[in-house]
């Protein structure tokens, strides 16, 4: 038994050595592979897994705390700060949160840009999923291809909100600003252009390549039950052969009219989602193509007419008395939406981003829970890392697509 | 005389409020007869003391001491397969309460159900990670951020928080800012107690502004490097030009390539 003091500090793996016994090796919190601060405990039998324990906390920031203290509005950017790579899919999900609450009515173009938004942002989320992926297996050139055509997706972004990573461009009652000049036109060539490089780049770099199946197939396999049993929710789940979108069985914004497939497979492998990923981002093509003509026939109005909760448009507050008193009281008071409670899920990249607000009729939300997918999907790994080979560990914490912002929160 | 400030909820305030304003309610229906949820709150029976539709959600009550019944109940009988999400909220000033919901959904029908109890300051509540494994990490979540101790779970330890870290941060007595133990933590632990004079405590505002501290906190169009002295000498901020990907120069590029 060992006696440690400040000299000779518990050296884990001495049991190790003298008793035949399991290796324990700290994986992160600072590794590449990690996707963030993530620290995991294994155990080890030879290179065979016996025992995971995540440790997680590294990036809390206590957001829920922060949004009991600030007004609904004032909240907004913060989201942006959980799922940092699709920022537009937490601001949405949080503003849908609040309007569901105070139950406005979104203007029909503010939807429009809305979805196109969120599914600009899903293309850009998947493609960092498979270019992380891909360059935690080893294969570095998908990286520098799948990075490119992110950067003309945040070039779009950039456009319509001057921000690239941390977009607020969704706000509490609809959006901000109309699409600029030429950004259609920018977003047909995109689309063409991804769609294009999905199929001939990124399939044909690794779709069928040897390599790329030997190292996904059978590898991380998570039975339907299990996943539904630890909370799984988006690809993890359907890449377990449940057939579950909230964008399809529980539709908001325009989702309800647009023609769209979800992808699943019963794999229940790491491939079978990486296949998932790709298939996705052609549908999120696909509802963009079909948003476009949409786009033209609604009229200009671009926020809620909600006097009480939203403040009026600008040219109504320059010139009514009244606007401009009530937008005083919304920006220094902030809105006070009705007591009661709500849970709105939507389909974040990454699964079922929920927002759950109490109020109590204060402009400070009594209690905002973040229901993170990656939370959950990072508790499922104390599971499914359990049998499998150190090789696999980097595989599986790649496709579940964990991302620490929204872990830790 | 100094203003009051009560010492069990340090949320934040509104700095005003109309005397005569009263809040509205979010809508709570009551449950319909022959839709999906009377069914669920048929199979409930006993267990379920209140039900109520909000929102397009069910609300049950029960009784916090049947969690794990009423939870085994909802998935077995009535398809409730997925625990999405579960913590709990901080009522100890008002009623020395803890309100505690499990947020459940039934994937073959799209509906979902809130199941709600209430606990007092001190009590534990059951663990569930039996019926739901994801209530694994949710309840060390609720343990690490209230407090509220969780029966026979597995692994009930501090999940987000220093494990050596005193007090709860989402109670309602803890400040935003952290407490005199959170000001001493990093202190402490990178350079010791004796070090504490010498340092001092750590501010957690974000937005403090130190007036003499032109290092961290930059003057705006008057930086000077690193250590240098501040000067009046304006420094002209420069702006990164962007410019935008013309895709459709390059779409014949592209049309070249196919």
């Amino acid at each position: 038994m060992q006696q440690p003091n400040k000299l000779t500090p518990f050296f884990e793996n001495i049991n190790f050595e003298r008793d035949d016994n399991t290796m324990v090796i700290n994986f992160g919190p600072q590794h590449p592979s990690a996707h963030g601060q993530l620290r995991l405990i294994l155990e080890l039998d030879g290179e065979k897994v016996v025992k995971a324990t995540p440790d997680i906390g590294y990036l809390h920031r206590g957001v829920e705390k922060m949004a009991e203290n600030m007004m609904y509005n004032e909240f907004l950017p913060t989201t942006d700060r959980l799922d940092y790579i699709a920022s537009t899919a937490n601001n949405y999900a949080y503003a849908a949160a609040v309007e569901k609450l105070i139950g406005v009515e979104v203007p029909r173009r503010a939807q429009v840009i809305r979805t196109m938004l969120l599914e600009l942002n899903r293309i850009i989320s998947h493609l960092f999923f498979v270019a992380t992926h891909a360059l935690d297996v080893g294969a570095m050139s998908v990286f520098l291809y799948a990075f490119r055509e992110r950067e003309y997706a945040m070039d779009l972004m950039e456009d319509y909100c001057g921000a690239r990573l941390t977009h607020s461009s969704i706000r509490i009652g609809g959006v901000p600003l109309d699409l600029p000049k030429d950004w259609i036109s920018n977003l047909i060539s995109f689309c063409d252009k991804v769609e294009y490089e999905l199929e001939h780049t990124y399939n044909a770099l690794l779709q069928e390549n040897r390599i790329w199946k030997m190292r996904l197939e059978d590898v991380g396999v998570l039975s339907a039950d299990e996943a539904l049993s630890w909370g799984c929710s988006g690809i993890m789940l359907r890449g377990s052969g449940v057939k579950y979108d909230i964008r399809k069985e529980e539709p908001y914004e325009l989702y309800g009219e647009l023609d769209f497939d979800i992808p699943v497979s019963d794999r229940c492998d790491s491939y079978g989602r990486y296949r998932l990923y790709m298939e996705e981002m052609k549908q999120s093509i696909r509802i963009i193509r079909q948003l476009i003509p949409m786009y033209k026939d609604t009229t200009p109005e671009l926020m809620a007419n909600a006097p009480e909760y939203i403040s009026a448009p600008k040219e109504q507050i320059m010139t009514q008395n009244y606007s401009l008193m009530q937008h005083f009281v919304l920006v220094t008071q902030g809105m006070r939406p009705p007591k009661g409670e709500v849970y709105v899920p939507t389909e974040s990249p990454k699964g079922e981003l929920g927002f759950y607000i109490k109020s109590e009729g204060e402009p400070y939300a009594y209690r905002l829970k973040v229901r993170a997918p990656s939370f959950y999907h990072t508790g499922l790994l104390q599971e499914i890392l359990v049998g499998t080979y150190i090789a696999d560990v980097v595989t599986i914490i790649g496709s579940t697509n964990i991302v620490f912002g929204e872990v830790d929160r | 005389m100094r203003k009051y400030t009560p010492k069990d909820n340090v949320q934040k305030k509104s700095y005003h409020t109309d005397r005569f304003w009263t809040a509205p309610r979010v809508p709570q229906e009551s449950v319909e007869e022959g839709s999906h949820f009377a069914d669920v709150v048929n199979a409930m029976g006993d267990l379920a003391k209140e039900a109520f539709v909000s929102l397009g959600q069910l609300v049950v009550w029960i009784d916090a001491t049947k969690n794990k019944e009423a939870l085994s109940l909802l998935r077995d009988e009535c398809g409730y397969v997925q625990c999405s999400e579960l913590s709990a909220v901080d009522y100890l000033a008002q009623d020395g309460e803890f309100e505690i919901f499990y947020q459940l959904l039934n994937i073959s029908n799209a509906s979902r159900v809130r199941v709600k109890c209430r606990i007092k300051e001190g009590e534990a509540i059951e663990s569930i990670t039996t019926i739901f494994k994801s209530a694994n990490f949710a309840e060390r979540e609720m343990f690490d951020m209230f407090g509220i101790y969780v029966n026979n779970h597995p692994y009930l330890k501090r999940i987000l928080m220093p494990e050596d870290w005193q007090g709860h941060p989402l109670l309602k007595t803890y400040p935003l800012q952290g407490d005199e133990f959170a000001s001493w933590y990093e202190v402490d632990k990178i350079f010791g107690k004796e070090y504490r004079d010498i340092i001092g405590p750590e501010n957690r505002d974000p937005s403090r502004i130190d007036k003499d501290d032109t290092k961290r906190f930059s003057r705006v169009g008057y930086e000077v490097p690193f250590g240098a002295e501040p000067t009046d000498t304006p420094t002209p901020i420069e702006y990164s030009e962007t410019t935008l990907v013309d895709y459709n120069k390059s779409s014949t590029q592209l049309d070249e390539r196919r």
